[in-house]
């Protein structure tokens, strides 16, 4: 030990951030917070850490923790000092990171957040100080209040009926798998104190070695929210605090864990648009087919039964199209459609910049099955296509005023040998007859909206059956 | 090499002394005392008796702030101080 | 460069990531979680960091610790989780912390449904935070501008020390669109103010309490200033055929959309229309607009909302003209054709 028990380097000499007087603390006396800023401050300086340490305030009594630590300092919002210590561990891995929260902030407010931290196994340290009290709004209730116990809102004692018991934390955390190192200790007499500085250093030092989550939980005297003396309220802590909240090691793998390194992240974009799968250079293709001038602004609508493709066609027609100069938008219904539910989306393929992507007034519409064939014929601008699947809607359309073509798609594809290419042997029927695109700008479109590379073929025929229904029709 | 501290001692910044009292509470040798008068403050700041002291440092970790007491142990140089 | 048929929500992550953003920290939610799947995937393929976090709130304090430390950082979610990141929100506006904050609106009030909304634009241009504080609101309208408007969003955002919003509807983000990328940023602004885990961090915090009346009022007064740089300096909108204009309609996102598709058809009737559509909603284009005010006839302006942008244009236009408003809501966009059933309706009263 040193040969002098000295203010740590870890604490600003002169607390320039606090108003007033600048050499004490804004502690109440006999509080437990100094003591503890003592043992960890003690600890950064005797490993060494100061430099590379970020200290978490919470909101409570230690809110002005910055005040005191000469840190790197951020404070937080109540109860997610471990969200913001996650943040800033991930951020600079190579830095120690101490989440100092009261009984309020991490318990109740927070209490998902160090849940999910400790879960996690962030590498960061916390130090937990329970008094059972909430301090710095003048003594309300805390999760860890004692049974009977009588704060401001609890004017009567804390009632089990009305508020439950006092909340166990290092218990609850200990359940986890991840979490290294949980202990409970008391800042009471020179015995228990000292088990305070081992544990500090313990936490502290797991972190370090990149052992993960520590939490070390602190029983601390509130003589000024109690209305005790300060060494009345040390003698409360051993009588009372530590009867319902053990003294312990609740969880300790220190000795078994491996340390899990983590680098620092060094900022590149090397290779950086091949990583995000964007395109280098442009599809040259020219589409060769003439404009038909009643589709030039073509505005569809396709629908269908989810699982048959109804997006994927949507979404075929609207690649092939970009590649071949067009401008296009898709939009799908979206959400929790799942198969057997309704599907459609609307594609916009147009020369011109386009307006709405939604499309109301369509110039196409697609129906592969009969509610939408029913829902959406009446929308067809006069002199528009009606494309449906005559495998599956046996009724005639009932508009007149509209140009109407009808395959038996379900059926050329299960000839096929699958029914769920139905929709390409629609999108052949629709190049084929609309002539928007032709076969070689849909061809090159696949592989970027069929994932399954070994499925191009089949599609490829499937696009092939559909052309040829039509040009064999006409 | 200067020669150490032939016996412990405690120092006691009076001006940031809250009065809290654990240290004399804590000291083993019962040589910290109440002080009659009042510091800055408006606390009766903790005091040592001058002599006694043996470096145990008990008072140093009960005391909430963190420069108010410094316990200087037997073999202490002085120079040391920076 | 190539051109890629890609959804908005998807455009932002790769938009954000070209950025220098290394760092995403979010919640699942429809109709924006395709932001956080594709953060998921991507990130890890560049050396970044994704986190699903436990809760909206926690995602939002990640990204205030992950900010804290000096880096690009995100986080995306929809109306409803952004009604929870809100308070963290205002922390991070207290604390001049840059981030960026994707919120694809859908229907509401409550858990409401997924489609396309724009009521939230009070919650986030008006603050839905505690305090007073502005954020950078950026409202893109197509999947090139998801793009774009978040790159844009984090230069502001650090050059501002400000968190800068995309505030986009369910069909923006949820649309396909082609999308030319842009070269990525190569070179990440030094933040000499971050935390940065070395010997200089002793002079850095990052905070946003003071008990110190004054002090704080100071702090919000500076802040103020800073706003008012960026309300003189960074201005965005779209003026689409006003320049003969008479009647000039206003919308942002999709509603942008579908007011062209109105002015394309009405221009053909030969009636003189033109759309005027904010693409920064903070900070709102009221001088332009009350410019506007000078020489056209009447404003119509549209929102998925009950009104909200419509209380902006109103004080712009300071009752010089009529400001009329039609709105759907509930996830229901109207169509143009429904937009020019009610332009004609007026016409008929006037």
């Amino acid at each position: 030990m040193a040969k002098a028990l000295i203010k740590a380097d870890s604490f600003y000499e002169i607390y320039e951030r606090k108003d007033g007087i600048k050499d004490v603390t804004h502690y109440c006396p006999g509080c437990g917070h100094g003591v503890l800023h003592k043992l960890i401050a003690e600890a950064l300086d005797d490993f060494g850490i100061r430099e590379k340490s970020i200290l978490i305030s919470p909101v409570g009594c230690s809110v002005f923790a910055y005040y005191y630590f000469r840190l790197g300092n951020i404070q937080a919002a109540h109860g997610r000092a471990p969200a913001v210590a996650t943040g800033i561990k991930r951020v600079h891995p190579e830095s120690v990171v101490i989440s100092y929260q009261g009984d309020g902030d991490l318990a109740a407010i927070g209490g998902n957040n160090i849940l999910q931290a400790a879960n996690r196994g962030e590498n960061i340290t916390v130090f937990f100080v329970n008094n059972a009290i909430y301090g710095m709004t003048g003594g309300q209730m805390a999760p860890t209040t004692l049974i009977g116990q009588k704060t401001t809102t609890t004017p009567y004692g804390r009632n089990v009926v009305n508020e439950g018991y006092p909340v166990r934390v290092c218990e609850l955390l200990a359940t986890l798998d991840a979490p290294v190192y949980i202990e409970r200790v008391a800042l009471t007499d020179a015995k228990n104190t000292s088990k305070v500085r081992r544990a500090v250093r313990k936490a502290l030092q797991n972190q370090i070695d990149n052992k993960g989550f520590s939490l070390v939980e602190v029983l601390s005297a509130c003589p000024s929210n109690w209305k005790m003396t300060p060494v009345q309220a040390k003698q409360w802590v051993e009588d009372n605090l530590i009867k319902q909240f053990p003294l312990g090691v609740y969880k300790d793998l220190t000795d078994q864990i491996k340390p899990k390194k983590a680098e620092k992240q060094v900022f590149s974009v090397d290779g950086l648009k091949e990583k995000l799968n964007i395109p280098m250079e442009e599809e040259k293709y020219s589409t060769s087919v003439k404009e038909a001038k009643e589709f030039r602004n073509m505005k569809l609508k396709i629908a269908g039964f989810g699982g048959q493709g109804i997006l994927l066609l949507g979404l075929g027609m609207a690649q092939a199209a970009m590649q071949a100069g067009y401008n296009v938008s898709w939009l799908p219904s979206y959400g929790p459609e799942m198969r057997g539910g309704t599907a459609n989306c609307h594609v916009n393929i147009s020369k011109e910049r386009i307006g709405s992507p939604l499309v109301s007034k369509p110039t196409v519409v697609i129906a592969m099955n009969l509610p939408s064939m029913e829902k959406f014929q009446s929308e067809i601008e006069p002199g528009g296509l009606l494309l449906y699947d005559t495998s599956l809607i046996t009724q005639k359309p009932v508009r007149d005023d509209i140009k109407v073509l009808g395959i038996p798609a379900t059926q050329i594809a299960d000839n096929l040998g699958n029914t769920r290419i139905a929709n390409m042997v629609i999108m052949g029927a629709f190049i084929a007859y609309t002539s928007v695109l032709d076969k070689q700008a849909v061809i090159n479109a696949l592989p970027f909206f069929i994932k399954r590379k070994n499925l191009i073929p089949l599609n490829e025929k499937a696009i092939v059956e559909g052309m040829n229904y039509v040009l064999s029709s006409n | 090499m200067a020669e150490g501290l032939k016996k412990a001692r405690v120092v006691i910044r009076e001006d940031e002394c809250k009065g809290c009292g654990l240290c004399i509470a804590i000291c083993p040798e019962g040589v910290l005392f109440e002080q009659k008068h009042l510091n800055r403050m408006g606390y009766h700041p903790a005091g040592y008796r001058g002599e006694g002291c043996t470096g145990c440092g008990f008072c140093f970790y009960q005391c909430p702030e963190p420069g108010a007491i410094t316990v200087y142990k037997k073999g202490y140089v002085e120079e040391e101080v920076a | 460069m190539a051109k890629q048929l890609i959804k908005g929500n998807e455009a932002i992550v790769k938009g954000a990531i070209l950025a220098g953003c290394r760092y995403y920290f979010g919640y699942p939610i429809t109709p924006a979680s395709e932001i956080a799947e594709a953060a998921a995937f991507y990130l890890p393929l560049v050396g970044g960091t994704f986190l699903q976090a436990e809760s909206e709130v926690a995602s939002i304090n990640m990204l205030y610790g992950a900010a804290s430390g000096g880096i690009r950082a995100m986080t995306a979610s929809s109306s409803p989780g952004i009604s929870l990141k809100q308070e963290g929100i205002s922390y991070a506006a207290g604390a001049e912390l840059p981030m960026v904050i994707v919120d694809i609106m859908r229907g509401g009030p409550g858990l409401g449904n997924i489609g396309p909304a724009q009521a939230d634009y009070n919650q986030i241009v008006k603050g839905g935070g505690h305090g007073g504080y502005k954020l950078i609101v950026l409202a893109p309208n197509c999947a090139q501008e998801m793009c774009d408007l978040t790159m844009l969003a984090f230069e502001l955002a650090d050059k501002y020390r400000n968190p800068a919003v995309i505030l986009a509807d369910g069909f923006v983000g949820q649309m396909m669109e082609p999308v030319e990328f842009p070269e990525p940023v190569k070179k990440l602004p030094e933040k000499p103010w971050a935390i940065k885990a070395d010997s200089d961090d002793e002079n850095r915090l990052i905070s946003s309490i003071d008990l110190e009346l004054e002090k704080l009022e100071q702090h919000n007064l500076e802040l103020f200033k800073k706003y008012a740089d960026i309300e003189a300096n960074h201005v965005k909108y779209e003026n689409y055929l006003l320049d003969d204009a008479e009647i000039v309609l206003i919308g942002y996102g999709v509603v942008s959309r579908v007011l062209q598709t109105v002015v394309d058809e009405l221009r053909q009737r030969d009636i003189k229309i033109g759309m005027l559509r904010p693409i920064s909603l903070w900070p709102f284009p009221k001088k332009q607009i009350a410019e506007l005010a000078k020489r056209v006839k009447e404003f119509f302006v549209v929102e998925l909302s009950a009104g909200q942008m419509v209380d902006d244009v109103r004080l712009a236009v300071n009752g010089k003209i009529p400001v009329h408003f039609y709105s759907r809501m509930g996830g229901v966009v109207p169509s143009p054709e429904e937009i020019i059933e009610q332009l004609m309706k007026l016409n008929e009263a006037n």
